[in-house]
């Protein structure tokens, strides 16, 4: 799975979808999912990223990161959703 | 290096015009202490769901409508409304406060005898009296507000050819120009049914007409249906005084105020279109007091208002079980309270905050309870934290109807505790247990397993 290319993420969460037109805002662990999207990561090496950094147990970031896609892709800023 | 906190990853769409011109507050300020108890503590001593009940505000809501009438009107008695709330603890609060007991069965009845109010303050109400009902309060010398003709006769065949004697009232339906019209209860006064059955007491030397009663709807957004209401019981005290020379002792007009619960499909909040007490007592008293009554024949007024005052002053925490994400991508947060727990969730939309701190990221949700009903839902979307599972939720303004009216379906139901004036939390009822349910079922011996 892989963030369209030509999405624009700020800094701050600010996140623009140049090719609908539609903006959205997402937090620190949603930021910090997508750029290990966008280095073209794969699910394990994302749920081991977020892991490293932040507090949280690997069984919580994959219950997680599964909703997470999921409304990547009902926003369609994901090619190739499984 | 420590590592930061995590929070659910959280994506949310921008919308640009669909802004609510009126501003509203946003709700999910978290609320970690009640009546200065942490939610914590009151969860981990009583567990989860617990309805949490603020002897203070119970005080100080019966103090204000108090002070409201009577600096008003010289002669004021509030009597409880038991069906609003009739957890023993709160009825004696109210009782101390000086109220009498406004009941509507006899299983209410019995229990303010049992709280100690003395028979000739409890005024008996509601359609269902049986013969033996009516004796009770005969012989306790309460107020009886008759509510149809087959009970008038009941009691007139009751007291014939005795020595007792039964204070009684009517109740009076009437239109008042708000809708619906609540016309099923007591007799009708523009039909001539009300003044049917006045001289069908006043040719019955055993009753004695006390008072004359309505209650003219619940939840009401205008005074001015109370003033009506007030106009015509004052045309029937007047009457009465011109026909009989009888000079009428009160006036109940009911209860019926607004809480500042939020009903569904209200635009605003209920807080800023409900009248204030101070409202309701002067759109009251003013049409008394301008019936053109004689000084010493002025009517006591009664009121027994339920929800207005017991509404406010009690909370139910709950916790988060599940969230989830429904087929539309929104938002799903399933919690241990449901509409067994809070029926009114059927015509309010309660405010609802999380008892613990959240970053400034929300999202809007449906709140379902843990009952495998598709009922059951406390709100269709509310905008609250990212909330996991185990947070816990408060909901406010549930003291009205909610512990009464709620449901032993599915699950049982839970503590209940009472926070005095000094903050000490007292359990006024014990939660259910299967041993509840069970010790009133009886099984059949073919059925018993051998």
């Amino acid at each position: 799975m892989q963030i369209n290319k030509n999405i624009a993420i700020s800094d701050s969460g600010f996140i623009f979808n140049p090719s609908t037109g539609d903006s959205f805002s997402t937090n620190q662990v949603g930021m910090e999912i997508i750029r290990l999207l966008k280095d073209n990561k794969s699910k394990e090496e994302v749920i081991s990223g977020v892991v490293s950094k932040f507090n949280v147990d690997e069984a919580t970031v994959e219950k997680d990161l599964s909703d997470f896609t999921l409304m990547l892709n009902n926003f369609q800023l994901v090619i190739g959703h499984e | 290096m420590s590592k930061l906190s995590y929070e659910r990853p959280f994506i949310q769409k921008l919308n640009t015009g669909s802004m609510n011109k009126f501003g509203t507050k946003t709700e999910f300020s978290p609320v970690s202490q009640l009546d200065g108890v942490p939610v914590k503590k009151l969860t981990d001593e009583y567990g989860s769901p617990l309805f949490v009940i603020s002897e203070r505000q119970i005080r100080k809501n019966s103090q204000n409508a108090n002070r409201a009438f009577k600096t008003r009107y010289p002669k004021i008695q509030f009597a409880w409304s038991y069906k609003t709330n009739y957890i023993d603890a709160v009825c004696n609060i109210f009782h101390q406060e000086g109220s009498w007991a406004e009941v509507v069965s006899v299983f209410e009845y019995k229990k303010a005898l049992r709280n100690g109010v003395s028979g000739n303050n409890i005024i008996f109400n509601g359609p269902d009296k049986s013969v033996e009902d009516l004796e009770l309060a005969v012989d306790n010398n309460s107020l009886i507000h008759i509510d149809h003709f087959d009970e008038l006769y009941s009691l007139v065949e009751l007291l014939s050819g005795g020595k007792k004697k039964a204070r009684v009232a009517i109740r009076v339906n009437m239109d008042t120009g708000i809708y619906p019209m609540w016309d099923r209860f007591g007799f009708n006064y523009e039909n001539g049914q009300a003044w049917n059955a006045i001289n069908k007491i006043m040719a019955h030397p055993e009753l004695e007409l006390v008072g004359l009663h309505c209650h003219i709807g619940t939840y009401m957004l205008s005074t001015s249906a109370y003033a009506t209401a007030a106009y015509k019981l004052c045309d029937l005290a007047k009457h009465i005084k011109l026909s009989y020379n009888l000079v009428v002792q009160y006036l109940d007009l009911g209860g019926g105020f607004a809480s500042s619960n939020t009903l569904k499909g209200s635009y605003l909040q209920g807080a800023d279109i409900i009248p204030t007490v101070d409202d309701y007592a002067e759109a009251i008293t003013s049409t008394v007091l301008n019936a053109g009554f004689k000084q010493d024949e002025l009517p006591t007024i009664i009121l027994e208002s339920g929800r207005a005052l017991i509404d406010d002053a009690a909370w139910l925490i709950g916790s988060v079980l599940a969230t989830k994400r429904l087929s539309d991508g929104r938002r799903a947060t399933v919690v241990d309270f449901g509409v067994n727990l809070l029926f009114n969730a059927f015509w309010y939309d309660y405010k609802i905050s999380p008892a613990q701190d959240f970053t400034h990221h929300t999202e809007d949700m449906a709140l379902y309870g843990p009952l495998c009903m598709n009922i059951d839902c406390i709100r269709e979307s509310v905008n609250l934290p990212l909330l996991n599972k185990g947070d816990q939720l408060v909901v406010h303004k549930v003291g009205a109807y909610n512990m009464t009216q709620w449901l032993q379906f599915i699950q049982m139901r839970p503590n209940v505790v009472l926070i005095d004036m000094e903050g000490n939390v007292h359990l006024v009822r014990e939660k259910e247990s299967i041993d509840t349910i069970i010790q009133q079922e009886r099984m059949p011996e073919y059925l018993k397993k051998k």
